[in-house]
């Protein structure tokens, strides 16, 4: 089996197009992951089923990551009073936030050949809110097809090219994506207009009348 | 989008009533006995012939996820035996393996061999309750669901001197285990394993060769082994589909490699054969059981570096997997080097197995979906989570 590095070249060489590139995991489980864009997802997973024989996509999940603001402290020249200084500000810069498609990739064809590490495959979005389109892997990977709409339904990102993306485990009329990190839940969850409401409240209403 | 390569997919297939066209929908669940829980198919029936499943899923959802994100690690342990809870330890075992990845934990030999013992325990109460449940839902009221829980009971008790839960085990840790066995419990569990090729004797000889079993369940729900493949399916039931595909053997994570045990493999990939690998497995497990047993060594049951109770990882993640009794089972975490994991993910094997299964009840009758479901083998704590 090849590591993620290996991988990576081998892509790069089959598919010179595709943007793929490597991050490093500084965890001591050292599984490192490609990071590849959106637009050429299909191709390059197509490329490590058929031609890497990691024909067995075992996970799919996302990951939030929100937007962060960074403050740094900048050194600029100024004009004080007349004369040139060198003074500190800060500057507060807005880092983009993400949502990313995990997959973790193993091989049933080559399982013979010892002991396997995942190779992580990740697609990210261009933001969390407008732009949270990313291709489907279903058509490569069916393993994919609860997965991603699992994904879709607790992370909000839009798999294009899925045969059936629903809600997996919230109900249909839910609006929110709760394992976003910035979710907060609701007090009620249950609450919803119930004839019994209208009921009493002419009740009320009723009995309102009664007295008067 | 477009690929330059040609590849094949494996969506579910779209069959075509063949009668007047009028069809009845069918809400089976989420309280159909069969459902093993709280658990919905939507039925598209013309007659009695199955055209459209659709799975409806969440009637169990607790967001277990989100709970991971907000505990410290050693804090999700006790709610990981809640996931698949007719196995619990093994549970445990994945969570703790994932962490062990993460933070580079190491286990001693004795707490290695605890861990086999209590995974192989697990399993063969998993594949006889698994096995019971099917035969009860064939029609064989209560009998043969007794034997199995008669047996799983046994083993049960054995959980419950070790770690003070019949169920809720809560019992491995980061590093090693909770407590160590007694000698006394050992005697306790060689007395088992030694009894219980003769209880998977009597079961196989009461519904090997029985003729209603054999009409119900050979060639019916069959799974080939490319869509298996394809579709992530793991455990008994990839392997009664006859790929060779056993974590213990493909990782040997663990201490699996020191075992002499085979692999079961079925060869049609219909009920019956994940019937037969689950037998064959609970046999193989036993084989292991006597191997274990036999030369646990002493020494400490944690390693003296192992994390305590609050730890803090260095950023990074890592994925770990074992052969759960239903496939397998992952755990994925991600740290930003904080108390609790930056992003917690279980790799449930119950609800990706359920993904073919309407390509295996298409063209079938209602009452065989009840079989097919039953094979799968799921229980609705994981899938939901």
């Amino acid at each position: 089996m090849k590591t993620a590095e290996e991988l990576l070249v081998a892509i790069q060489a089959a598919l010179p197009d595709a943007r793929v590139e490597l991050l490093l995991n500084p965890s001591v489980s050292a599984q490192h992951s490609i990071v590849v864009a959106p637009a050429d997802a299909l191709q390059v997973a197509v490329y490590l089923r058929e031609v890497e024989g990691l024909d067995y996509c075992s996970n799919v999940t996302g990951v939030d990551w929100p937007g962060k603001e960074i403050a740094e402290k900048v050194k600029v020249t100024k004009l004080v009073a007349g004369v040139e200084t060198e003074v500190e500000e800060t500057v507060k810069r807005r880092e983009p936030g993400c949502l990313e498609a995990v997959y973790h990739l193993f091989s049933m064809r080559n399982s013979k050949e010892g002991a396997q590490t995942p190779i992580v495959l990740r697609q990210r979005t261009g933001n969390r809110t407008d732009d949270v389109k990313v291709p489907s892997l279903t058509p490569v990977w069916r393993s994919a097809d609860f997965q991603e709409r699992e994904v879709f339904d607790l992370f909000g990102i839009v798999f294009e090219g899925h045969h059936d993306l629903r809600r997996l485990l919230m109900w249909d009329e839910f609006e929110d994506h709760p394992m976003r990190r910035d979710y907060v839940d609701p007090d009620d969850y249950e609450w919803e207009p119930t004839a019994h409401d209208e009921v009493l409240k002419r009740a009320q209403a009723q009995a309102a009348g009664v007295a008067e | 989008m477009t690929t330059s390569a040609e590849f094949k997919s494996f969506l579910p297939p779209v069959i075509e009533p063949d009668g007047d066209g009028s069809l009845l929908e069918v809400a089976m669940g989420p309280h159909h006995p069969s459902t093993h829980g709280v658990f919905r198919m939507d039925l598209e029936l013309d007659g009695e012939r199955v055209i459209k499943l659709k799975p409806v899923f969440g009637y169990l959802h607790r967001n277990h996820e989100k709970i991971g994100e907000s505990t410290s690690y050693l804090g999700m342990m006790p709610f990981t035996d809640r996931l698949d809870y007719i196995c619990p330890l093994t549970n445990n075992w994945a969570y703790a393996l994932a962490v062990e990845k993460l933070t580079g934990t190491l286990v001693p030999e004795r707490a290695e061999y605890i861990r086999v013992i209590l995974a192989e325990l697990t399993r063969i109460q998993n594949h006889a309750s698994a096995i019971g449940f099917l035969i009860q839902e064939m029609g064989a009221s209560g009998t043969p669901l007794m034997y199995a829980f008669r047996e799983r009971e046994k083993i049960l008790d054995l959980f419950e001197w070790l770690t003070g839960a019949r169920m809720m085990g809560n019992y491995m840790r980061f590093g090693g285990c909770r407590v160590d066995v007694s000698p006394e419990w050992i005697e306790s569990a060689k007395k088992f394993v030694a009894g219980a090729p003769k209880f998977l004797d009597e079961f196989e000889a009461l519904l090997g060769g029985n003729e209603i079993l054999m009409a119900r369940t050979q060639g019916m729900g069959i799974l080939p082994a490319d869509l298996a493949i394809n579709a992530g399916i793991t455990g008994p039931m990839l392997r009664a589909a006859g790929v060779n595909y056993d974590l213990r053997k493909v990782d040997h994570y663990g201490i699996y490699d020191r075992f002499s045990f085979r692999v079961p493999l079925g060869d049609h990939g219909d009920i019956y054969d994940r019937y037969m690998v689950r037998i064959l497995e609970a046999r193989e497990s036993i084989k292991i059981l006597e191997q274990a047993l036999r030369d646990i060594p002493g020494g400490p049951i944690k390693d003296p570096k192992a994390p305590g109770r609050i730890f803090k990882p260095k950023p990074g993640e890592a994925y770990g997997r074992i052969e759960a009794p239903k496939g397998e089972l992952g755990f994925y975490l991600i740290s930003d080097g904080g108390a609790s994991p930056y992003r917690y993910r279980v790799r449930p094997p119950s609800l990706i197995n359920l993904t073919v299964l309407e390509d295996m009840c298409l063209g079938h009758n209602v009452a065989d979906v009840v079989l097919i479901f039953g094979s799968v083998d799921i229980v609705l704590g994981e899938v939901d989570r």
